[in-house]
């Protein structure tokens, strides 16, 4: 099946060599940052995780977001998502390869990264990030090829995949709620140490990973000559609305216990995220426009006349997918350092190399999305004009 | 690049040993090699073997008389002697800064325990030491993928700076903010008359942090700060009850730094 990721229109191979030509430019940038160390980007003794572990949680996030679609086709029959299970599974590898890769660039030593192998630490939660994650890209990539190919030879999907399938739902939550354990778990961290952190993150995955799908089966719609299908991406609005009026509510708990109890230890993040403390303030806009973001879109999706509207329903979608970003992203991270252990507000922003380097990842990250969903139309365009 | 800047470290441990006269030198490579080995090692407790003239215990703590110590001036000496003594460079940027022991406010040093009427007192002002607490239940050992930081039997926590990959989850879970990355090269910034052969520098990308003066114990010398405190900071054996810690602490009241953490740091401040 690969050879269908291999012949396009013009505006296919275009869009192909742009996402070359950026995630080239990261490679070069990203070499320099070999050469030099980290000390290029903006992070410090103080912030010493910045963008690129918190692309990662987000990311990870999309990945698991593909179980909205594989969980109510294979657990309650929802025969409607069917058609679309494919592009949930081929979502979640293409974001499983980003986040790998910025694990990858975050590393001092990356060719030192088979030691996580060579001397297995159960007691560190990175080593079973190591493994769910993997695990999950592994499961993806053998039940999504294999159902295509099914699918375009007109033959029910193997047998033997059956446990493979049910394997992954689980897992998928497992991906998340390990991710969030990295950081849950680190008794000097207040703003991280909180139960609800695995659910939450949860929560926002669940909203941005489906608001992502929705928006590309729009565009498949515009581009290609299959049709995702309306009641798909209603079911999916559903899904979203769910999700992130969750998410919102499991953040008002945080603030509540936060703000009430007064422990400055987790109070004061939350402080320097939404007022700023001692004058150092960067990031109280974004943080601002995440939860205007995200109660916009509730309340845009909350309506069913205007769900139902899909151009309000893909506005909706672009502000749970930025709202979340900001929120997870951007101020999930360096929250978490700001103040640091000793109670300094070390400010951290992103270098130019730093962003660069980034947007080589998604462009990578986009290259593998692309070439996949491409195939899966292919076939699905295929076993149309068969029928046809 | 990688395997010369081992063997230089293996040098500089068998140096090392060396002065410790002759029958010392393979027991310190052997507590050296004992992690930084190849990969078919199976034991992950690092077994010490000592040498005739290294200062064994079981449960190594530092207890600072802070009373002894009230400006910046009095702290100088023991920063520069362990920064010295141990290869730390002199980072220009100040986001890449490499410190192993360095002075805080109180109020950083101790953030629990802020009281602002004690603030306005002679104690707001005053310089703390601090540095790596060597916990006795080290979340920052707990976080390590690859045991790069480990602990050995006598409570010491150490890096191996040669398997390290710089992932830096050690640093998100130290609450002490004891340790330090390498941003950069650090060698360009360490003097090269003030450089000590006998210890290894380290590479861009790896973590590092105070290691209670591991190399110079196994040799039979105190601490590098210890040595230069002139009195103020005293070494010892937990697990002796005889000993000049224990002792301290029996007559002396004692903080600990974030003791409601559990990590069960083995530095103690005589207040
Ligand atoms: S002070 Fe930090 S680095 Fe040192 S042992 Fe404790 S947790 Fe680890
Ligand atoms: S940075 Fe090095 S010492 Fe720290 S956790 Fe990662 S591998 Fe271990």
């Amino acid at each position: 099946m690969l050879e269908l990721a291999l012949k396009g229109t013009k505006r296919y191979y275009g869009w192909v060599t742009g996402l070359l030509l950026v995630a080239g430019i990261g490679v070069v940038f990203w070499l320099w940052q070999l050469q030099f160390g980290l000390g290029i980007t903006g992070m410090s003794r103080s912030v010493s995780w910045g963008f690129y572990i918190a692309q990662f949680t987000f990311l990870v996030g999309v990945a698991a977001g593909g179980l909205m679609v594989v969980l109510p086709y294979y657990l309650h029959n929802y025969k409607a998502f069917g058609r679309i299970t494919i592009l949930g599974e081929f979502l979640a590898i293409s974001a499983l390869v980003m986040c790998l890769l910025f694990i990858m660039v975050d590393l001092g030593q990356p060719n030192r990264m088979l030691n996580v192998l060579f001397y297995p630490t159960p007691h560190s939660m990175l080593f079973w990030d190591m493994i769910v994650l993997n695990g999950y890209l592994f499961l993806n990539i053998i039940v999504g090829w294999n159902v295509l190919e099914a699918e375009r030879n007109n033959v029910p999907p193997p047998k033997w995949l059956k446990p493979f399938i049910y394997l992954s739902i689980p897992w998928a939550v497992g991906i998340h709620t390990v991710t969030a354990y990295l950081y849950c778990g680190l008794p000097g961290r207040g703003f991280w140490m909180t139960a609800i952190l695995a659910p939450r993150f949860l929560a926002s995955a669940f909203a941005a990973g489906p608001a992502f799908l929705v928006l590309l089966c729009m565009l498949i719609r515009k581009v290609t000559r299959f049709d995702p299908g309306k009641e798909q991406i209603q079911t999916l609005g559903k899904i979203i609305t769910y999700a992130i009026i969750i998410n919102v509510f499991f953040f008002l708990c945080e603030v509540f216990v936060a703000m009430y109890s007064q422990i400055p230890e987790h109070m004061d993040h939350l402080t320097y995220l939404f007022a700023g403390l001692h004058g150092h303030d960067t990031l109280v806009p974004f943080m601002w426009a995440a939860q205007l973001l995200m109660v916009t879109a509730i309340l845009l999706l909350i309506n069913p006349n205007a769900r139902k509207n899909e151009p309000v329903l893909a506005v909706a979608c672009v502000m749970v997918f930025i709202g979340t970003w900001l929120d997870k992203g951007l101020g999930m991270i360096s929250g978490g350092f700001v103040p640091d252990p000793l109670h300094h507000v070390i400010e951290y922003t992103p270098t130019i190399p730093e962003l660069i380097i980034t947007a080589g990842v998604w462009a990578v990250g986009f290259l593998v999305l692309t070439a996949l969903f491409k195939i899966a139309i292919g076939v699905k365009e295929e076993v149309m004009g068969e029928m046809g | 690049m990688e395997s010369s800047s081992r063997r230089r470290f293996l040098k500089v441990a068998g140096i090392s040993a060396l002065g410790a006269g002759s029958i010392g030198a393979k027991p310190v490579l052997n507590a050296f090699a004992a992690t930084g080995g190849g990969h078919g090692e199976e034991k992950p407790v690092i077994k010490m073997v000592p040498n005739k003239d290294s200062l064994m215990g079981t449960r190594w703590a530092m207890v600072i008389d802070t009373r002894k110590l009230t400006s910046a001036g009095d702290l100088e000496p023991m920063i520069e002697a362990c920064h010295k003594v141990h290869n730390v460079p002199e980072m220009e940027n100040k986001n890449h800064e490499i410190k192993w022991i360095w002075e805080e406010e109180f109020k950083h040093a101790f953030p629990g325990k802020i009281n602002r009427y004690i603030e306005d007192e002679a104690v707001s002002h005053k310089p703390f030491l601090v540095l790596c607490n060597h916990c006795e239940n080290p979340p920052c050992v707990q976080a390590c993928p690859t045991k790069a930081t480990f602990q050995r039997e006598d409570g010491i926590v150490m890096m191996d700076f040669h398997r390290c990959i710089g992932c830096r989850f050690c640093m998100a879970a130290c609450p002490f903010g004891a340790r330090s990355f390498n941003f950069r090269d650090p060698r360009p910034f360490i003097e090269e008359a003030e450089l000590n052969k006998k210890f290894p520098t380290r590479c861009k990308g790896v973590v590092e942090k105070c290691n209670f003066c591991a190399e110079r114990l196994a040799v039979g010398q105190m601490p590098a700060c210890v040595e230069a405190s002139k009195g103020a900071m005293t070494f010892g054996d937990l697990d002796d009850p005889e000993s000049e810690v224990r002792k301290l602490i029996r007559e002396n009241f004692t903080i600990r730094r974030k003791q409601n953490l559990g990590t069960m740091p083995s530095v103690y401040y005589i207040v």
